[in-house]
C-alpha cells in the first residue's frame, strides 16, 4: 500500500528531495506539501537578482502547479502546520484539519534573526528572506532612504539590489570590514571600494543602540555613538537561526537545529529533516550546496535505501553585479600555514591562498574570480602543489607564470591622478610630455615642472617614465620602503595622497603590498602617514607602534619602563617636585634622574605600575613627557629676560608657549625645540630641529640642527618680528615636516631633501600656504593633543597587567 | 585532552598583538595574530632577553622591541641571519576563550 509522506515546507531542500523521490519511485508515496509562504518551491537564491531588477519572479519559480499536478502532490500552500502528535502520528494544520503520516518530512528552513532593538517592532522593519520582504523592498522608490544592518552575504545583495533602483542605502556593520566570515580585510576593502562606487554608504564597527519611529513606523536608526541616520525602511540582515520551533514542541531532539543523523533521520525514526533547520554533527547549513547533497540521501532513506550524508568544503559568492568575489576553506593564518598573495592595484585584483603540507586549505579572491572553481577543486580534492607552487597564484592558464610587476601600482593610476603635489601635474601631462619626446627624468622635469620642486615624487615621476617607456628607460634603483613593497617612502605618501588612501588595507591593495599585513618597518611608517594626512578620517592603530609609543614610555633592557612628566619649558614647582618624589617612593623607582631636555626621569618602572604611576602624577596637574615619541619632546629654554642681565624676550614664557601648542603632536621623527634669550645661546637652540635665538629686534627662526649621531648646526629660517608669529612659522614648518617627510627623517635629513628653499617658499614667503599649514596642524591637534597618560590610565590600564597570574597554580 | 587551562577571553589580547601570563618560571607572552590564531611562547628574546610581548606582530612572526629580531610564533624559530629559538607552548581558542595546555606549566616547573 502506498505510505502517506507529509512534507512541512516547500522549500529549496525538500523540493530537491522531491524531485529525487519521484525521478527514483514516483509511486512510492503518497504527498502532501505544506509551505508557510503561499506559494511553492521557487529559487529563493534569486530573490537578489530579482530585488535587482535582473530576473522576474516568474523567472525563478522551481515548482509550478503544473509540475506538482503531474506528479501528483498534494499543495496545501499558505498554510502551516501547527501540532503534531507523533504517538497518533498526525499533524494538524492551521484551520484545525488532521491528517495522519507515516513519514513525515521536515524542511522548514531558517528564521531571520532580528536584533531585539528598541523599535524593532516598528513598521517598516523588515528581514530578507521571501517574496513578500524583496516586494517591499521592490516597492521603495528611488527618493527613499535605507538602511540595512548587517555587511554579511544577504545584507549586501539587498543594499546593492535598492541602490540598482535608485534608493539611497547606507550598510551599518558592527566588524571592522564587510563580510568578515568570509572575507579577509584585503578583499573587505575591495568589495567596501566596489559598494561605495555604486553610491552605497558603508559604516563598519557602527553599534546600532534603537530604532526610532514616527506614528509606528520607522524613522531612522540611531547608532551607539550619537549618529541618526533618517530611514523609510530598515532592513536587518544580521543572520538566520533554524526554524525548530514545532519540532521542539513535538519532542524530537533539537540543539541549535533539528538533530539528525547521517540518513537525515531525526530522534524519531519516522520523522526526517532536511535543509537549513537541521544540525548534523555539530554543524549548521546556510548555503543551497549541503542542502542539496541533504536532498539525495534524505531521497534514498525514504526508499529504504543506504545512503549518507557526509560535509563538504564549501565556497562563497556574492551576487551583485561588479563585485566578483570567492571564498573558500580555511584562510586564517595558523600553524605550519603559508600565504600566497598576489594583488593588481590596475585591476583591483586581490587574490589570496593559503597552503599547509603543500595543500591548498583556504582561498580569498576579489576581482578576478575566473579561476575560482579550479583552486576550489584544489582544496576539495587536496591536491599536491608542490610542483607548481611558483605559479599557482596565477590560476591554470598560467603555469609558466606572469612574474608580479613591481610597476603595477603606478601603472594603474589614472591620468588624472596628481603625481607632483606641488605643481599640480597629472599623470597625463607627464604621459603627454614623455610621448612628445621628453624621454629622462630632467626632460620632465624642464617640460612640466614634476618633481621639479620639492622632490619628493621623483620615484613616481621615474615609475611613469618606465611604464610608457619599457625597456628603454632604467629606473634609477629606489630603496623600498621594505621586503612588503618596491615603493620607496616617498612613493607610498604621494599615492596615500593622491589617492585618498585612508587605512593601511587600501595602502597595501592599491600600492600592491606583497604580505598580507605588512611587517615592523612599514607598519609603523604607514600608521604615520596615515594619521598625519587624513587625521579625522584614520584612527590611530596602537599595535603598528613600537612598544614605546604603544604604551607611552621607554622600554629598558630589562622589559622595564621609564617615566618622564612634561615640565613646560623646564620649568618646575615645589608641589610638582614633591609629588615626583611621593611616586618615586611608593613605586620603588630604583633611578631618578635629571634628563638632557630639562626634566626628570623616573627609571625602571614596572609595566603594571604604569597607570598607577601616571594618575598619581596627573593628580599633580602633570601629564606625559612624549620622551618616547616620533613627536614632539621637550622645548628648552633659558632664563631669558626674568633674571639674566643679557636676556632680549622671555625665552622661557615663549618656550613654555610653543611646548603648550606643540604637545601631543607626532612627527616623523622627534622633534626638539629650545629657545636662547639671546646669541649666547645657552639653551643650545642652534642644535635643535627648530631653534629659537631672541635677538633685539625680534627672534631668529632656523631649522635642521641635531646633536645626536650626527651634529649640525641650524640654518636660519627666517626672522620675525612678533611671538605669534614665531608660533605659525613653527606650527607651519613643522606641519610641512609632518605631511612631507619620510618617516624617520629628522627635519635636518628631510630639509636635505627637499630644500631650503622649497621650505622657506611653503613657510616663510608664501603666506597662504603658511596659513594652510597651521590650520592643518590646529586641525590635527584638536584630534591628537590629549594626555595619553589620563586616557590609558581611564581606560586601558587592564591591559598593562598580566593576562593571567599561574605562579600559584604552578606552585602545587 | 579536557583539563584545558582556561586563561582570558581572546578580547583580552588584542588583534596584532600580545599579553603575558605570569608563571613562577617567568612570563609566557600569548600572542593572537590578524586572524585571530593565538599562540603561547616563552616572552623572552634568544637575544637579550628583550620580553617579545612587547613586539609588533606581523602575519605570523613578532619582531622584538629590543634590537628587532624577527621571532616566528609558531616555531619559535629566529628568522632571517640570526639564530636562535623560543619555547613554544600548545596554545587554542575555544568558544572565545584562550586556552593553554597544562603540560605547558608542567614543562616549566620540571625545568
Ligand atoms: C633620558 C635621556 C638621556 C638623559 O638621561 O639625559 C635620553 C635617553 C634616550 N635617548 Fe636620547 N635621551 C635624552 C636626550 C637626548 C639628547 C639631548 C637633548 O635632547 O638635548 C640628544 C641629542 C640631541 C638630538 O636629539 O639631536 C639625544 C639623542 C638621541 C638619539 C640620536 C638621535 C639622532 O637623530 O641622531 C637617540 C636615538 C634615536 O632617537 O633614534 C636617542 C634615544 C634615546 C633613548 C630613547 C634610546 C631608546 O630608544 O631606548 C634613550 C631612552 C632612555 C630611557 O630608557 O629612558 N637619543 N638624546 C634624555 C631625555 C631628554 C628628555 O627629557 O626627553
Ligand atoms: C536573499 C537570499 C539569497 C541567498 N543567496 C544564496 C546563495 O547565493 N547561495 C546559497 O547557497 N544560498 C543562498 N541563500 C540561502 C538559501 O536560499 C537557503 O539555504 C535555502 O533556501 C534553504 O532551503 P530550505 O529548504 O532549508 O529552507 P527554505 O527555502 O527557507 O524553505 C523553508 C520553507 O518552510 C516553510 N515553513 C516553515 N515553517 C513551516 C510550517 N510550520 N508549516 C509549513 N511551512 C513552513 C517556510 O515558509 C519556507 O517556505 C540565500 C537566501 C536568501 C534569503
Ligand atoms: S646616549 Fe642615550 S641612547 Fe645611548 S646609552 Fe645613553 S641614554 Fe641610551
Ligand atoms: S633582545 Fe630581542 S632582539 Fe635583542
Amino acid at each position: 500500500m502506498t505510505q502517506k509522506l507529509i512534507i512541512i515546507g516547500a522549500g529549496m531542500a525538500t523540493g530537491r528531495a522531491l524531485e529525487h523521490l519521484l525521478e527514483a519511485d514516483p509511486g512510492a508515496y503518497d504527498v502532501t506539501l505544506f509551505n508557510a509562504e503561499p506559494r511553492g518551491n521557487y529559487n529563493r537564491i534569486m530573490l537578489s537578482p530579482v530585488l535587482a531588477g535582473d530576473k522576474s519572479y516568474d523567472e525563478i519559480v522551481i515548482h509550478d502547479a503544473d509540475w506538482y499536478e503531474a506528479n501528483g502532490v498534494t499543495c496545501r500552500f499558505g498554510e502551516r502546520i501547527a501540532k503534531i502528535d507523533r504517538d497518533a502520528r498526525t499533524v494538524t494544520a492551521e484551520n484545525g484539519d488532521v491528517l495522519s503520516y507515516d513519514k513525515l518530512l521536515f524542511g522548514t528552513g531558517s528564521n531571520p534573526f532580528m536584533i531585539p532593538l528598541p523599535g524593532h517592532d516598528l513598521k517598516g522593519v523588515i528581514a530578507y528572506r521571501d517574496l513578500e520582504d524583496t516586494e517591499t523592498m521592490m516597492g521603495m522608490g528611488p527618493d527613499s532612504k535605507v538602511v540595512v544592518i548587517g555587511g554579511g552575504l544577504l545584507g549586501l545583495e539587498a543594499a546593492a539590489g535598492m541602490a540598482a533602483r535608485g534608493a539611497d542605502v547606507t550598510v551599518v556593520h558592527i566588524m571592522g570590514h564587510l563580510m568578515e566570515r568570509q572575507l579577509d580585510e584585503a578583499a573587505g576593502y575591495l568589495l567596501r571600494k566596489a559598494l561605495t562606487d555604486k553610491g552605497i554608504t558603508v559604516r563598519c564597527q557602527a553599534n546600532s543602540k534603537e530604532i526610532l519611529g514616527e506614528d509606528g513606523h520607522v524613522k531612522a536608526l540611531l547608532l551607539d555613538d550619537g549618529t541618526e541616520l533618517p530611514c523609510d525602511l530598515l532592513v536587518m540582515a544580521v543572520g538566520i537561526r533554524p526554524n525548530t520551533a514545532l519540532a521542539a514542541e513535538a519532542g524530537i531532539a533539537v540543539g541549535r537545529g533539528i538533530h539528525v543523523d547521517d540518513h537525515m533521520v531525526t530522534s524519531d525514526a519516522d520523522i526526517l529533516a532536511v535543509g537549513e533547520c537541521v544540525e548534523h554533527d555539530g554543524a549548521l547549513f546556510g548555503l543551497v550546496a549541503p542542502l542539496y547533497d541533504q536532498a539525495k540521501v534524505v531521497a534514498k532513506t525514504l526508499l529504504g535505501e543506504q545512503a549518507a550524508f557526509a560535509q563538504k568544503e564549501l565556497s562563497t559568492k556574492l551576487k551583485v553585479t561588479g563585485c566578483d568575489l570567492f571564498s573558500a576553506g580555511d584562510f586564517a593564518e595558523g600553524e605550519g600555514r603559508e600565504d600566497i598573495v598576489f594583488r593588481d592595484p590596475g585591476r583591483g585584483v586581490y587574490r589570496r591562498l593559503v597552503i599547509e603540507d603543500n595543500k591548498v586549505i583556504g582561498a580569498v579572491m576579489y576581482g578576478d574570480t575566473a579561476d575560482s572553481n579550479w583552486f576550489f577543486g584544489l582544496i576539495r580534492d587536496k591536491t599536491d602543489i608542490a610542483d607548481m607552487r611558483d605559479t599557482l597564484i596565477f590560476g591554470p592558464a598560467y603555469q609558466g607564470g606572469t612574474p608580479l610587476d613591481p610597476l603595477a601600482a603606478v601603472a594603474a593610476l589614472p591620468r588624472d591622478a596628481e603625481i607632483c603635489g606641488c605643481n599640480g601635474i597629472c599623470k597625463g601631462t607627464i604621459e603627454d610630455a614623455i610621448a612628445a619626446g621628453a624621454t629622462d627624468l630632467g626632460a620632465v622635469r624642464a617640460v612640466t615642472k614634476a618633481s621639479a620642486s620639492c622632490g619628493t615624487c621623483t620615484g613616481l615621476v621615474e615609475q611613469v617614465l618606465a611604464v610608457s617607456l619599457g625597456d628603454d628607460f632604467v629606473i634609477p634603483a629606489a630603496q623600498g620602503m621594505c621586503g612588503c613593497t618596491d615603493l620607496s617612502h616617498e612613493d607610498v605618501r604621494r599615492m596615500i595622497k593622491l589617492q585618498g588612501l585612508k587605512s593601511m588595507d587600501a595602502v597595501w591593495q592599491e600600492c600592491a603590498w606583497k604580505t598580507r599585513d605588512g611587517c615592523a618597518v612599514c607598519r609603523p611608517a604607514l600608521n604615520f602617514y596615515l594619521l598625519a594626512d587624513w587625521p579625522l578620517d584614520y584612527t590611530d592603530d596602537p599595535q603598528s607602534r613600537f612598544i614605546n609609543e604603544r604604551k607611552h614610555a621607554n622600554i629598558q633592557k630589562d622589559g622595564t619602563f621609564s617615566v618622564v612628566p612634561r615640565m613646560w619649558g623646564g620649568i618646575t614647582t615645589p608641589d610638582e617636585l614633591r609629588a615626583i618624589a611621593d611616586a618615586a617612593e611608593k613605586y620603588k623607582v630604583p633611578t631618578v634622574k635629571v634628563t638632557g631636555g630639562q626634566r626628570i626621569d623616573l627609571l625602571g618602572v614596572k609595566s603594571e605600575d604604569l597607570p598607577g604611576i601616571w594618575s598619581d602624577l596627573n593628580n599633580a596637574g602633570m601629564v606625559s613627557g612624549h620622551a618616547y615619541s616620533k613627536g614632539l619632546r621637550t622645548v628648552k629654554t633659558c632664563v631669558g629676560t626674568d633674571h639674566c642681565r643679557f636676556g632680549t624676550q622671555d625665552s622661557t614664557g615663549l618656550g613654555i608657549k610653543l611646548e603648550k601648542t606643540l604637545w601631543g603632536s607626532w612627527t616623523p621623527h622627534k622633534l626638539k625645540l629650545a629657545v636662547s634669550g639671546c646669541p649666547r645661546n645657552c639653551a643650545e637652540a642652534t642644535c635643535k630641529d627648530i631653534g629659537v635665538v631672541c635677538v633685539d629686534s625680534g627672534y631668529q627662526i632656523s631649522i635642521g640642527g641635531a646633536a645626536g649621531m650626527d651634529v649640525r648646526e641650524t640654518e636660519l629660517l627666517c626672522q620675525v618680528p612678533t611671538e605669534d608669529e614665531v608660533i605659525d612659522v613653527i606650527k607651519a614648518v613643522t606641519q610641512a615636516y609632518r605631511e612631507n617627510a619620510k618617516y624617520l627623517d629628522r627635519i635636518y635629513k628631510w630639509m636635505g631633501k627637499v630644500g631650503m628653499d622649497w621650505i622657506k617658499e611653503q613657510v616663510v614667503e608664501n603666506l597662504e600656504s603658511r596659513a594652510a599649514l597651521v590650520a592643518r596642524f590646529d586641525l590635527s591637534q584638536t584630534i591628537y593633543r590629549k594626555d595619553p597618560w589620563a586616557e590609558h590610565a581611564a581606560k586601558k590600564s587592564e591591559r598593562y597587567q598580566p593576562l593571567a597570574n599561574l605562579t600559584l597554580e604552578a606552585a602545587e | 585532552m579536557s583539563d584545558w587551562i582556561d586563561i582570558a577571553a581572546l578580547e583580552d589580547v588584542p588583534q596584532r598583538g600580545a599579553r603575558v601570563v605570569k608563571t613562577q618560571l617567568g612570563c609566557v607572552a600569548v600572542f593572537r595574530t590578524g586572524t585571530d590564531q593565538v599562540y603561547a611562547l616563552d616572552n623572552a628574546c634568544p637575544h637579550k632577553k628583550g620580553p617579545l610581548a612587547e613586539g609588533i606582530v606581523h602575519g605570523s612572526s613578532v619582531t622584538c622591541p629590543l634590537h628587532n629580531w624577527v621571532i616566528s610564533l609558531e616555531t619559535g624559530m629566529v628568522q632571517g641571519n640570526d639564530e636562535g629559538q623560543v619555547a613554544t607552548y600548545p596554545a587554542q581558542v575555544v568558544d572565545g576563550r584562550i586556552l593553554l595546555d597544562p603540560a605547558f606549566l608542567r614543562a616549566r616547573s620540571a625545568a
